[in-house]
């Protein structure tokens, strides 16, 4: 039919502001890299720590990947063929802990898994010796808590978009555990895994709040890490510069690889529909399959559980440091959702309109872009002139805006696309101006993902536990950063109580921003 | 006069060129075989279909290169011709000016042109809690309102039951008639022609054939029309 001739998406609004929004975060991610590479001194200053730092992060991050990916597979299998009740909260839990902030979850996994946790009472009861946790176990173990849920996501979506009539013919044909797997299963795997293994590298090469917590020592220090330490306890400028030259190497090939490697979406919808198999009937099958749901259920919920539990005696007796410190972080996450709302907003209508490249250049930067190599750069160039600690918080926004881009262009995108695909002839028939077209149909039409978005980027700025270590004076301080003092001057107590206030803010920021985007909004 | 001068269109394969001219007050029927380039032609009057070549005229007036909203055309598409987010007052209110607030006066106006399309009483309504035949009341109108001198229907009323749709199509012929508009409507159904139009053009082979009256071309169909209606 001629209908299937549509015109390709018609110019309704303006493509420059997108392409401005492109170029000024491409101006500061490649702007603070020049300032680092002008203040790098020559490379032959690499010294043992830094080969150190170098080797442990790769195997950390190789680790990381592998142990997240290979736990992920059997967990994503079991979820998608079996039906339970709760199966639905579960998968929504799995989402959880991308916003969820480092520094909790850092708590709650030392509440569990820690020397007094009650992993190791549990030994203990038995006559064996706590668990140790700090070092490059404790990093994997935190590593594989935020990813193993991302990897089931992931895989799970394969498994959801095999095609019903393949297991219906494997059915028919009475394949048995291995033909099903070599019909269906081994050729999604091959698809997807790499993908998704490549993602969980990227994330955790430029892993600090976990190594900063978990790792430290020569043995146990990333790049992004001994960057902080170069800055914070030598200020040597020239080997920060340095170390993030070679992450900024890292990071960018990483970011370029999964890109390469991966094409599907993280925020997949109807994760929630259970595949239709015939397999997999058999009492065996089915205590494997509750054995992973319940072991990932626990290994998620039981250090969030633990937050819940030791952060209510603290809760009650607050310092007042913490209630600054919270004040502090509100506004830089208001700050980070306003600058987010300021670049997402416009670049996402260009990219509906058919600029995909600079979707690309904002995912690779996003993706390479590290915090510390951004605030390091940030640092270098303004020092001179102004005290950088003036600017810690702006720039502590800045930098959560350019993290948080890449998943709000997620969200916004196809929804942008789609509004714009099914309005913009009206619009031009009608002669709206490109104005009232974001006023009256593109901002009311994108309300939910607006909302999610911005509270996605809420919640991660006030988890973020990054650039502020590098730029606050002892009388600054953002709520994480806060709970990591007290960590640091063993007030347990009183950490864990703020973890809490801090889980229970972050949380309660994503859900009324997202709950504010969809609040009367039609479909 | 509408005047669609040595037309080309070319998109891939497809091809559609040829010279028509449509006398103003018309009421035109494009027929033509599925994918004859039918919704092409009118997009392309409308704007939203760049040419290869030729010119459209209406009066004197060059439109090629003007945009889709500055030609005095009004037209519905077989979906998205209402924004669901707003009322049926907002909707037909941009017809007016979608750019600002309506002063009270053209409020009136879009009142009136409500209830002319039978919607009194439903402003307050979104398209959602409307009925298939109201939502196309609804577009007529802002149809009203516009008050463009061409009115092109791309099948808005395709999704209609036939009862309905006969009835969506007299009430086009009635507000085409008082506003002395002139209709081209994309048409699948001979009947749907002779119901409301006095001219067919018909769009065959790549060809645009000129306007020819409506009775006269269903009953005695040239070749490239009888292999279509199977007659």
């Amino acid at each position: 039919m001629a209908r299937s001739a549509q015109p390709i998406t018609l110019p309704v609004v303006a493509i420059w502001p997108g392409t401005c929004a492109a170029l000024g975060v491409a101006l500061l991610v490649l702007g603070t890299l020049v300032a680092v590479a002008l203040r790098a001194d020559d490379l032959s200053g690499f010294a043992a720590a830094d080969w150190a730092a170098l080797r442990f992060t790769l195997v950390q991050a190789c680790l990381s990947a592998f142990l997240s990916v290979a736990l992920a597979i059997p967990v994503a299998k079991a979820l998608a063929r079996r039906r339970f009740f709760g199966r639905r909260v579960l998968i929504t839990l799995l989402g959880a802990p991308f916003i969820l902030p480092v520094i909790v979850a850092i708590l709650g996994l030392l509440a569990v898994f820690g020397r007094s946790g009650w992993m190791s009472d549990l030994l203990g009861l038995a006559g064996l010796p706590p668990v140790q946790i700090y070092g490059l176990h404790g990093v994997v173990i935190a590593h594989v808590f935020f990813n193993l849920p991302l990897a089931t996501r992931l895989i799970l979506q394969g498994w959801q978009e095999i095609p019903a009539e393949r297991f219906r013919l494997a059915a028919q044909l009475n394949a048995g555990p291995r033909a099903m797997w070599q019909l269906t299963e081994a050729p999604m795997l091959r698809q997807v895994v790499p993908g998704t293994a490549a993602v969980i590298f990227a994330i955790c090469l430029s892993s600090f709040a976990v190594a900063l917590t978990l790792g430290g020592g020569p043995k146990a220090t990333t790049i992004e890490l001994a960057i902080y330490q170069a800055f914070h306890f030598d200020f040597d400028l020239g080997r920060a510069a340095m170390l993030s030259g070679v992450q900024l190497v890292l990071t960018v090939v990483a970011a370029f690889l999964a890109l390469k490697a991966s094409s599907s979406e993280g925020f997949g919808a109807g994760l929630d529909r259970a595949v239709i198999r015939w397999d997999g009937k058999g009492t065996c099958a089915r205590i494997i399959d509750g054995f992973w749901i319940a072991a990932a259920a626990l290994f998620l919920m039981l250090p969030l559980l633990a937050v819940l539990i030791s952060g209510l005696p603290g809760l009650v007796s607050l310092p007042a440091s913490v209630w600054g410190a919270t004040w502090v972080s509100l506004q830089v996450a208001a700050l980070s959702t306003v600058f987010l709302l300021c670049v997402a907003l416009p670049l996402s209508a260009s990219i509906a309109l058919g600029r995909k490249r600079l979707g690309e250049v904002a995912g690779i930067l996003g993706l390479a872009a590290s915090p510390l190599v951004i605030g390091t750069g940030l640092f270098v160039m303004v020092y001179p002139y102004i005290d950088p600690f003036l600017l810690a918080l702006p720039v502590t926004a800045l930098v959560n805006m350019v993290m948080a881009l890449p998943f709000a262009l997620r969200i916004l995108v196809p929804r942008m696309r789609q509004v714009l695909h099914h309005n913009a002839r009206l619009a031009l028939a009608l002669d709206m101006n490109g104005r009232t077209f974001w006023r009256r149909v593109l901002l009311p039409r994108c309300r939910a993902q607006i909302g999610f978005a911005a509270g996605l980027t809420a919640a991660l700025s006030l988890g973020d536990l990054g650039v502020i270590a590098l730029f606050a004076d002892p009388e600054v301080a953002t709520l994480p950063l806060q709970v990591y003092r007290l960590m640091g001057a063993y007030r347990m107590e009183a950490a864990q109580g703020a973890a809490l206030l801090l889980f229970v803010i972050s949380m309660g920021a994503f859900w009324i921003l997202d709950r504010g985007g969809r609040l009367h909004a039609e479909a | 006069m509408l005047r669609l001068n040595a037309l080309d269109i070319r998109k891939g394969e497809f091809r559609l060129s040829g010279t028509a001219d449509i006398k103003a007050g018309a009421r035109v029927a494009v027929i033509g075989p599925s994918g004859a380039g039918k919704s092409t032609l009118l997009e392309a009057i409308a704007g939203f279909q760049p040419l290869d070549s030729g010119k459209i005229l209406w009066r004197s007036d060059d439109l090629t290169a003007r945009a889709p909203g500055k030609r005095p055309i009004a037209m519905l598409f077989q979906d998205g011709n209402l924004f669901p987010h707003l009322t049926v007052a907002q909707n037909a209110g941009l017809g007016i000016n979608p750019n600002r607030k309506l002063t009270p006066d053209e409020m009136k106006t879009v009142e009136v042109a409500i209830s002319r399309v039978g919607l009194s009483g439903m402003e307050g309504r979104k398209p959602a809690e409307l009925s298939g035949g109201q939502q196309s009341r609804a577009a007529l109108a802002r149809v009203l309102v516009q008050q463009r001198d061409l009115l092109l229907l791309d099948e808005p009323f395709a999704a209609l039951g036939p009862a309905l749709k006969a009835e969506m199509l007299d009430l086009v012929k009635e507000i085409v008639a008082e506003r002395n508009i002139t209709l081209l409507m994309v048409s699948h159904d001979p009947d749907d022609a002779r119901r409301i139009t006095d001219e067919v053009l018909l769009i065959a082979e790549g060809k645009l054939h000129p306007p020819a009256p409506t009775a006269d071309t269903l009953d005695n169909p040239p070749a490239a029309l009888r292999e279509y209606l199977g007659t």
